[in-house]
Order: C-alpha cells, then sequence, then structure tokens
C-alpha cells in the first residue's frame, strides 16, 4: 500500500532513473553509429555469425544449467546448517570469484583442473593413462561453474532465509519429511528466483569472453563477444561491433522472455518475525548429506583460491604493498568501485520502487504494466551492451570537451555501475517486495514516511540486501578491466590493469601477488558486507511492530 | 592526481590553438605509445628524463594497451588528436594507420636504420624489430622443433599454446609466417599444427602465463623472450627454438601527427636521437644460427586478415571469408574501397 504522492513520485523516479541508464547507452551507440569508419560492407547473416550464436547460446545455457542445479543443494545444505562450522566464512568465499579478473581465476582453475594441474597427477599418479584434458567444452563450463556457482548459491540462500520461522515450526510439527519440506516450503521460495538467476547468469556466460578462448581449446570456442570485440578493434567496423551487439541483445531478449513465462508462485505470507530455528538439522542423514554437500562445494570454489593464494605469496608482498604504484592503483580502483556501488543501490532501488508501484495499485492502467515490464526486462538487459562499445562512444562524445582522461575514471564506474545493475536488482528485489508486501499497509496506516520510515521500518530489515548488493557490486567492479583498457594514461590505474600489465611484461610473480592481494581486498569487502551480527538491534523493534 | 590530469588539458588543449601554443613557455610533448612502453620497467620514464634535459619541453606520454588499440585510439581521435609523436605501431599496421592521413613526413631518413632485409619509408621511423619465434620449455622439451615444417608435423602430444589472429598481433604473426612459408598450403598446415595446439589464448599474457605455469611447453612469443628470463631471473630454462626457414620480423615504428603545434614541432623533430633504433640482442643468436628475414607483406594488416582464412576453425569454418575486412577485400582492392568511401 502505498500514499497517492509516494505511488506518483516512485513511478516519476524509477522512469528517470531508468531514462538516465538508456540515455547513456543510447548516446554511446548514436555517437558509434555516426562515427564515419569508412563503408562497413559486412553484414551480419553469414555462416561464420550464425554458428558463433549457436555455439555463444549452447555453452550459456549449460552453464546456467549445471550453476543453478548444482547451487540448488548448496544453498539448501548451508540454509539448514545453520550451524556449521565456518558458515559464514563459506559464504563470504562466495563472493570472491566475483572480483577475480577472469584471467586470474582462470589460472586456478588451469593449476587444478589442468593438464599439468593437481587433478591429472593424482589420476596418474592412481595409475590412468590419458589426463583429463580441461580445455574444450568441460574446461568452459568448470570456469563458468566456478565463477557462477557463488552467485547462484548466495542468490537462492537470500531467498531460503526469507522463508518466515513460522514455516519450519509448522513443518515440524507436522512432521514434515525431507521431501515434502522441500516440495511445500523450499521450492515454492527459491522457484520464483530461478528465472531471474538463471537469466543473469546466462548473460554473464553469454558474454564470457576470456574464459570461453582461453579454456575452449581452439579458435571454434568463439562467442558474440569475440567477434563484437574484433569488430570494433581489428576492423575497426562501429556498424558491425553493434549490429552484433543488437543481435545478441535480442536473442537474450527472447530467451529471458521465455523464462519470464514459466509460472511462479506468488503469494508471499506475513510473517511474526519469529525467529528462524532449523528443526530438521540434526537428523543424522540430513548432516551427513549437507555436509558433503557443503565440503564439495568448498573443495570446488576454495582449491583454485589456494592456488591462487600459494602463487600469490611466493611473490614479494612486501615491496608490492608499499609500492606507490599499488597504493595509487589501489586507492583509485577502491574510488571507482565505491561509486559504481552506491550508485547501482540509488538506481536499482529507484526502479524496484517504481515497479512496486505499479504492482501495488490494484487497477494500474495497461501502460503502467507495460512500464514495469519494461524497467524490469531493460535493466536487466544493459548486461548485454558490451563495454567496449560504451566505453568507444563516449569516448567519441567527451573528446571535444578536452582529454578524456580527465573523465576516465567516472566513465569507468559508470560502465561498471550499468554491468552491476542487473545483479543488484536480483539481490534487492526479492527482499525489498517482501518486505513493502510485509510491512507497506501498516507504515501507510501509521502514517509512517520519509525519512523516519527508512529508519524505523526499511532500514532493520533490508540492511542486509543492501549490504550484500553494495559488496557484490564493488566485487564486480574492483575486478573489471573492460572499460579501463581502452582510456589509457599513465595517471590512471587499477588493480586489474596492474595484474595484466604485470603478467604482460614476463612480470608473472609480481601479477600473481597483486592478484592475490586483490583476492584479499574481495575477501574483506565481502566480510563487511555481511557482518556476522548483521541484524542491527534495531530490527526487534520492527519486528515488534509488525 | 585528478587535479593533475585537469591542469595538463588544460595545457594540452591551449596549445591546439595557435598563438596560445607559442606563449607556452614551455611546451608540451604529447607522446602516445603502448602501456609497457612508459611502465616504470619500461624504456619510457628514461627516454622522458634524458630528452626533457635538452629540449626545454614536458614529455607527456599516454599509454595504451598496445599497437592496434594505438590506431584506433587516433582513428577515434582523428585530426584533433592531441598526440605529437606514436611509438610502437608495427609493420603490420603501417599501411592501415598511413590511409588515415593524420601522419607528417619524417625528414628521417629511414634506410640508415639497419634493419634485415632494409627498410625505407618517409613517414614511420623505426626504432626496434624483434621476430616472433617459439619459445620452449628445456626442461620438458629435450628435442625442440627447428623448422616450421617440423612443427606443423611433429609429436601431436608435444603441445602448444598460441594466440588468436583475431584478437592478438602474435597470432597474426603465426598465421603470415605459416602463410609465407606454405603459401597456397596454409590450410592443410594449420589442419596438421591444430593437433598440436592445446589452446588459443586472445592475447599474449595469457598463453605465456599457461607457458610458464608448465602446462604447456611451447609457446609462441618473441625470440627476446628468454633474455628477459636471463637477465631478470638469471635463468636460462626458456630458449627461442630457431627455424630454418626464418623468423618473421616485427618493426616498430615511430611516426609523427600531421598537426604537432609549432611549439612542440622542434622537440618532435628532435626526439629522433632518443628513440635511436635497437635491434634486438638476441638476433645474432639468429644470424648465428643462418636465418633468414621473413617480411611483412606489403598490405600490412590487409593482407593479414586475408591470410585469416587460413586459420583452422574446428566446426570448419575453412576457407570461408565471412570478416569485416577480408569480406571488403574480397569485394576489391584498396581503391576499390577508397571509391566507395567517397560516394559514401
Amino acid at each position: 500500500m502505498m500514499l497517492r504522492r509516494d505511488y506518483r513520485r516512485s513511478i516519476i523516479f524509477g522512469t528517470a532513473a531508468f531514462a538516465a541508464v538508456f540515455l547513456f547507452m543510447a548516446l554511446a551507440v548514436f555517437a558509434l553509429l555516426s562515427f564515419d569508419a569508412g563503408a562497413s560492407a559486412s553484414g551480419i547473416s553469414d555462416p561464420y555469425t550464425l554458428r558463433i550464436l549457436r555455439f555463444t547460446v549452447y555453452q550459456a545455457t549449460l552453464s546456467t544449467l549445471l550453476s543453478i542445479i548444482l547451487g540448488l543443494p548448496v544453498a539448501l545444505a548451508l540454509s539448514r546448517q545453520r550451524e556449521f562450522p565456518g558458515r559464514i566464512w563459506i559464504i563470504r568465499l562466495m563472493a570472491v570469484p566475483m572480483g577475480l579478473p577472469v584471467i586470474v581465476g582462470a589460472f586456478g582453475i588451469i593449476t587444478i583442473w589442468g593438464r599439468q594441474g593437481v587433478l591429472n597427477t593424482l589420476l596418474v599418479f592412481a595409475g590412468a593413462e590419458e589426463p583429463f584434458s580441461i580445455y574444450g567444452l568441460s574446461g568452459i563450463l568448470i570456469a563458468h561453474v566456478f565463477f557462477n556457482l557463488p552467485l547462484s548459491v548466495r542468490l537462492l540462500l537470500a531467498g531460503l532465509e526469507r522463508i518466515p520461522g513460522e514455516y519450519w515450526r509448522m513443518a515440524a510439527s507436522l512432521g514434515m519429511g525431507p521431501i515434502s519440506v522441500f516440495r511445500f516450503v523450499e521450492w515454492p521460495a527459491v522457484s520464483r528466483l530461478v528465472p531471474g538467476i538463471a537469466g543473469l547468469i546466462f548473460m554473464l556466460c553469454a558474454t564470457s569472453f576470456t574464459l570461453v578462448l582461453l579454456l575452449g581449446g581452439g579458435p571454434a570456442a568463439t562467442t558474440l563477444e569475440v567477434a563484437i570485440y574484433q569488430a570494433l578493434r581489428f576492423d575497426f567496423d562501429p556498424q558491425r561491433a553493434i549490429a552484433l551487439s543488437v543481435l545478441q541483445i535480442v536473442l537474450t531478449a527472447a530467451l529471458l522472455g521465455l523464462l519470464a513465462c514459466l509460472p511462479s508462485p506468488e503469494a508471499e505470507i506475513a510473517s511474526l518475525g519469529r525467529p528462524v530455528r532449523r528443526f530438521d538439522a540434526g537428523r543424522a542423514a540430513a548432516r551427513l548429506w549437507d555436509g558433503l554437500i557443503i565440503v564439495s562445494a568448498v573443495l570446488l570454489i576454495g582449491l583454485p583460491l589456494v592456488a591462487i593464494v600459494f602463487s600469490g605469496v611466493q611473490a614479494d608482498l612486501p615491496r608490492l604493498i608499499t609500492a606507490p604504484v599499488f597504493l595509487r592503483a589501489a586507492a583509485t580502483s577502491l574510488g571507482i568501485a565505491a561509486f559504481s556501488a552506491i550508485f547501482v543501490i540509488i538506481v536499482s532501488m529507484a526502479i524496484i520502487r517504481a515497479r512496486q508501484a505499479v504492482s501495488a495499485k490494484r487497477r494500474a492502467a495497461r501502460p503502467l504494466h507495460l512500464l514495469s515490464s519494461v524497467l524490469g526486462a531493460g535493466s536487466s538487459l544493459v548486461l548485454l551492451v558490451p563495454p567496449v562499445v560504451l566505453g568507444s562512444g563516449w569516448f567519441l562524445l567527451l573528446r571535444p570537451f578536452g582529454d578524456v582522461a580527465v573523465y576516465a575514471p567516472v566513465l569507468v564506474a559508470l560502465i561498471n555501475m550499468l554491468m552491476a545493475l542487473p545483479l543488484a536488482m536480483r539481490v534487492l528485489e526479492p527482499a525489498v517486495t517482501s518486505h513493502f508486501l510485509r510491512t507497506g499497509r501498516l507504515s501507510a496506516s501509521l502514517g509512517l514516511q520519509g525519512l523516519p520510515r527508512l529508519r524505523f521500518a526499511d532500514l532493520p530489515v533490508l540492511w542486509r540486501p543492501l549490504a550484500m548488493a553494495f559488496s557484490f557490486a564493488m566485487a564486480l567492479s574492483l575486478g573489471d578491466l573492460g572499460a579501463v583498457a581502452l582510456f589509457g594514461s599513465e595517471n590512471f590505474v587499477t588493480l586489474p590493469w596492474l595484474v595484466y600489465s604485470n603478467m604482460g611484461s614476463y612480470r608473472t610473480n609480481d601479477a600473481a601477488g597483486y592478484a592475490f592481494l586483490l583476492g584479499v581486498v574481495c575477501l574483506v569487502l565481502a566480510a563487511t558486507g555481511m557482518s556476522r551480527h548483521s541484524q542491527p538491534e534495531r530490527v526487534k523493534a520492527a519486528e515488534a511492530m509488525t | 592526481m585528478r587535479r593533475r590530469l585537469f591542469v595538463n588539458s588544460i595545457i594540452a588543449v591551449s596549445m591546439l590553438l595557435p598563438g596560445f601554443a607559442v606563449a607556452q613557455e614551455k611546451p608540451e610533448l604529447t607522446v602516445y605509445t603502448y602501456e609497457s612502453f612508459v611502465s616504470e620497467w619500461g624504456p619510457g620514464p628514461k627516454i622522458k628524463e634524458a630528452f626533457e634535459k635538452v629540449c626545454a619541453c614536458t614529455v607527456n606520454f599516454v599509454g595504451v594497451a598496445d599497437g592496434v588499440a594505438l590506431l584506433n585510439r587516433l582513428k577515434l581521435e582523428g585530426a584533433g588528436s592531441k598526440a605529437d609523436v606514436v611509438v610502437g605501431l608495427d609493420t603490420n599496421l603501417v599501411a592501415e594507420a598511413k590511409q588515415t592521413g593524420l601522419f607528417d613526413v619524417s625528414g628521417v631518413d629511414a634506410s640508415a636504420a639497419k634493419v634485415p632485409g632494409g627498410y625505407e619509408d618517409d613517414v614511420f621511423v623505426p626504432y626496434d624489430y624483434g621476430h616472433f619465434a617459439i619459445v620452449y620449455d628445456t626442461q620438458t622439451l629435450k628435442s625442440p622443433p627447428t623448422s616450421l615444417k617440423e612443427l606443423v608435423e611433429g609429436d601431436p602430444a608435444q603441445k602448444i599454446a598460441i594466440q588468436d589472429p583475431r584478437t592478438s598481433t602474435p597470432g597474426l604473426g603465426l598465421l603470415l609466417w605459416v602463410k609465407s612459408v606454405y603459401g597456397d598450403q596454409a590450410p592443410e598446415a594449420w589442419a596438421k599444427l591444430r593437433k598440436r595446439i592445446l589452446t588459443v589464448t586472445p592475447g599474449w599474457s595469457e598463453s605465456y602465463g599457461l607457458f610458464t605455469k608448465g602446462e604447456v611447453p611451447m609457446v609462441l612469443s618473441y625470440t627476446t623472450s628468454p633474455a628477459y628470463h636471463m637477465v631478470a631471473e638469471k635463468s636460462d630454462r626458456y630458449q627461442a627454438a630457431a627455424f630454418s626457414e626464418g623468423h618473421y620480423i616485427q618493426i616498430e615504428v615511430r611516426p609523427s601527427q600531421k598537426r604537432a603545434a609549432q611549439g612542440s614541432r622542434k622537440a618532435v623533430s628532435r626526439i629522433h636521437p632518443h628513440l635511436r633504433f635497437s635491434g634486438y640482442h638476441s638476433r645474432k643468436q639468429l644470424d648465428d644460427a643462418g636465418c633468414g628475414n621473413l617480411r611483412p607483406p606489403a598490405g600490412g594488416l590487409f593482407q593479414a586478415r586475408r591470410a585469416a582464412e587460413d586459420f583452422p576453425d574446428a566446426a570448419g569454418r575453412g576457407r570461408e571469408k565471412p570478416q569485416g575486412m577480408d569480406r571488403r577485400m574480397a569485394d576489391g582492392h584498396e581503391h576499390e574501397l577508397k571509391k566507395r568511401r567517397v560516394h559514401a
């Protein structure tokens, strides 16, 4: 329930935020399209494009399915075993892969799964003839699961943790077995989230570039993103690059549309805010199964990270940390990441509130419903506009106004913000929706609004998802190289850039050291984004109020 | 830091306005180059220091990812570019760079540089060269290939990591190398070589990383790669294999912008001695082995893109001509392209 004024304001803010995002992208595309780079003679409807299109969809679909099918049991186990030793650190660990530059993660994976990797050494030791080869589709899938499984686990787990305590009580008193609990309690809670998470992971995998080339084993393993990069970088053919981007967006929009048609049970029932206690956690079978699942997930995610740590600590860390270039890069990276994380939260909250305003109104006009869908779909599809397109476009736009390097930090932060937007939406939207369903009516009847409402009703409950979205967005931005590479300047150095430039100059050790430091920064961020007692005292007041 | 950038840009912009440039006490010389040139371990800082002593100017480096990115940046900026001098285009990019019409005659006798096979150009001054080579790990590979033919036909169990010609210059170099040795037989050679390729990486860093991790015993790199390990790590574990057919050469060049501001123009003409031509020292190694030098084709990158047809694709892409530049080249020749541009 919303007051009329609130309602209007939410819709206007949300639309304005989305319009700003859209304008930011449209201007870049327009600038590129109007740039005269000679005739673009090449269409995009040739067999070659068709083939990479097919491969893009194929590998992304498989990666998505695997990330979700493997992620679900892990999330279920983590939500059931609330007292699992080191649980909080396991969940924090899940934020690290996202903040690592892909090349660093890929080398970690190769140390474990590669030709000379730990796994193959064990296999050979055990008497196997032909070592397992990671290069090919299997490598792409392993890498995508490494990077995206943590994401699906965290998002699913957040959904499971929103199940009210009364449910578990009821389930226990009815004597439900694990299958019934899954069917009547857990699945309804996660099934609403699955299409959104699947869409997000699909987009991340479809636009994967380095991983696909590096682990794909050959040029046949190519995504559209590679073709876009090539078109813009080597052929310098902006028209073709944009045509390919449009193709990528249309295709994914169609897939997301299909996903959105999946039936999703809506009802969110008000909770009395009873603390969650899992009565089913103690069964021996459950403990064994959950333990097994959690340990395998930790190994899958953790071993490559251990490899990164192992090669990182061999570097001369004290020298690296005290180097002025590192301090400069760290400050730049953190500044950009914080800026983009704050912005992404403002923009996504505005969009989410507008969408809620529409669905809260009983008889909203048709155009409003359409607006709501556009906001929802549009804010996920921004992930598909390649940063290299945005970067080049804005480069052209800003050039008449002086040195582009001056604007580079802001531009990079904005581009990173766009990339993080779909992720922040996935983290925030379910939490915000259920929060307002639970408290909206009461707040409205109490006349609670504005800052007091934010302070007493919203922040205590939304603090956690906001912190999670913030740390995810920061991690994503920290690990991103894409946008930085275009605006080269000796004064603009970020952490991933430092990793790459050392790696590109034979300084493998230093690169490994910097990669390790970057991982540490991500872990620290994840830890602050999810403190052990992340529900402040005021939560009790809010719960008492409901 | 941001403030300093801002001040610099004001100076730079004012230099573009004639009149202001003369009034400027210390002119700035803006040098566009690739990133590793300006990094603290690159030659950039030393050259800056030495040159600023004699030129009464401030040298300003702008470092982008690599040579291709450099050319793209110049294209994006067009005639309004801040660059006075560009360092780090290579001969594969020269033809395309010339087409932009952004560069001025250098006034340097380029033929004075001792490049294998000679070099002549009135715009692009060579300042170093290097050869592409297969670098191998002596600990795992006892008998390295001694020719491209041996590489192509060797034991498929001994893998190599190469770079994707669609996204990296050494990858393109190998493509041209194979083309210049095998000619029309290049696609067949690639079909054989494919069995030895462990993976094709987007850039040099990834494949060289795989190599130093011990994941693969051979990598496509430069003849100079072992020098780094010898000098910095005191290790001769990694060696470049000398091929009897010769090695493909990459010459890096340095043109200057047409519209360099008056004040910096003098500085531009004086920077030449500081970018003295330097042959990589392992060249001797190759000369000792009696290697010839394979040159880039006259068409530069254009030619190169055409050679990309040879690059195999497991899905059987074979000899199709799907890509932008390839397709344009297939339609007609360079003048044809120009004609179309005029009409447009």
